[in-house]
């Protein structure tokens, strides 16, 4: 580790440890050395999709799910847990957020751009009309 | 159910007994235990052992005993008819957590057995029970294989310290009851011989498979007393702390 350049960060307690400024790539922790973070999904009824509701410590998987499941399931119900390892999952970089900009603007994209009420409303009162001349025009 | 009322009272005085103890002592263990998760979930599965104890307790007064406040909170020290393991203070989260995988072993196979009763309501809560219990137990097992075949040394020596100091209280859960024979005969409860043998089946390859030598039978003397009120010197503080609150005033509502 090279001392001649070291990390200057705002905060002056980051700054006097003298952390290098280059450093080694970060090779990941090894299995069951030290407590890793885990994304936990709920799924609140058999069939029903599993929701993503946070994330937990824990040194491996099998202790992820022990600890996951009086975290995230001792309240609500539940009949399900998923939980993933958070390296493990793959996300767009926050750079890339002008991917998804310009996505509010098309809402000929959402369903809810369609008038799609009004007309429901102007059939159903067509056919109430119909309905009461029929009755009229019976003897 | 009448005619085996005292068999039956006994067996039930024991399992709340046990209960009351290992949830309270247990804990003591919240907002101390090593990590935020795992306090959690100890202290959760604490909270559970008091819920199977207030359970058992009503199953007394419901049999004209009094109110479980009362039961729990104004009865003395040899009146109290948990086994000698459930008492014993933890200052080592290696002893709590041995001790969690010796009883909750033994307490998932009792229920099991239980589910079966003559005495109905035993058998509901038996049935009601039996997932919370199936969660102890993998909780107590994860952690006896985290610290054991996928621990280091220091953790391996001290859960094997753990077992070998506390497996002749183990042993003491399955004293024997002069109400053995009487609850086995009429259904309620094959009885605390069948269970130490179920319990030794069970527990032998899991600590094994977990890493740990397990102590020799014919080597240990069980720790026996508890049932008959016989306790050891760590119950009288833990009641006296433990009913604190209650004695300031005992006709508070709450």
């Amino acid at each position: 580790m090279s001392r001649t350049v070291t990390l200057q960060s705002l905060d002056p307690r980051v700054s006097r440890l003298e952390i290098a400024a280059e450093q080694e790539p970060f090779e990941g922790v090894p299995e069951g050395s030290h407590l890793q973070t885990f994304e936990v999904f709920h799924q609140a009824k058999s069939g029903a999709r599993h929701i993503h509701v946070g994330s937990i410590h824990a040194p491996n998987a099998e202790m992820a799910m022990v600890f996951a499941k009086e975290q995230y399931a001792r309240r609500s119900q539940c009949v399900n847990l998923w939980v993933v390892k958070s390296s493990e999952i793959i996300a767009f970089s926050p750079d890339d957020a002008d991917l998804f900009a310009t996505t509010p603007d098309k809402d000929y994209r959402d369903a809810s751009g369609y008038k799609v009420m009004q007309k429901i409303l102007a059939w159903k009162q067509r056919l109430q009309q119909e309905q009461s001349q029929s009755q009229q025009s019976q003897p | 159910m009448i005619e085996h009322r005292h068999a039956l009272e006994d067996l039930l005085f024991r399992m709340a007994d046990d209960a009351l103890i290992y949830g309270h002592r247990n804990s003591e263990w919240t907002g101390l235990a090593p990590i935020l998760e795992e306090d959690i979930a100890f202290s959760s599965i604490a909270q559970d052992k008091l819920g199977h104890a207030l359970a058992l307790y009503r199953m007394l007064a419901d049999m004209g005993h009094a109110q479980p406040d009362t039961l729990a909170f104004t009865r003395n020290e040899r009146e109290f008819r948990c086994c000698q393991l459930v008492e014993l203070p933890t200052q080592d989260y290696a002893v709590a957590l041995m001790r969690h995988a010796l009883f909750d072993i033994a307490e998932q196979i009792r229920y099991e057995m239980l589910e079966s009763s003559a005495f109905r309501p035993l058998a509901e809560l038996a049935r009601k029970v039996r997932g919370e219990i199936k969660y102890h137990v993998f909780h107590a097992t994860s952690w006896l294989r985290m610290l054991g075949s996928n621990g280091t040394d220091e953790s391996r020596a001290r859960m094997q310290a753990a077992l070998d100091m506390l497996f002749p209280y183990a042993l003491g859960i399955f004293e024997p009851s002069r109400y053995d024979e009487e609850l086995s005969t009429s259904g309620i409860f094959p009885g605390e011989a069948e269970l130490q043998h179920r319990w030794l089946d069970e527990i032998v390859p899991v600590l094994e498979n977990s890493g740990y030598r397990v102590p020799s039978l014919d080597a240990v003397e069980p720790v026996y007393g508890g049932r008959s009120g016989y306790h050891s010197e760590h119950l009288g503080p833990l009641l006296d702390e433990m009913t604190a609150v209650f004695r300031l005033d005992p006709d508070a509502e709450w």
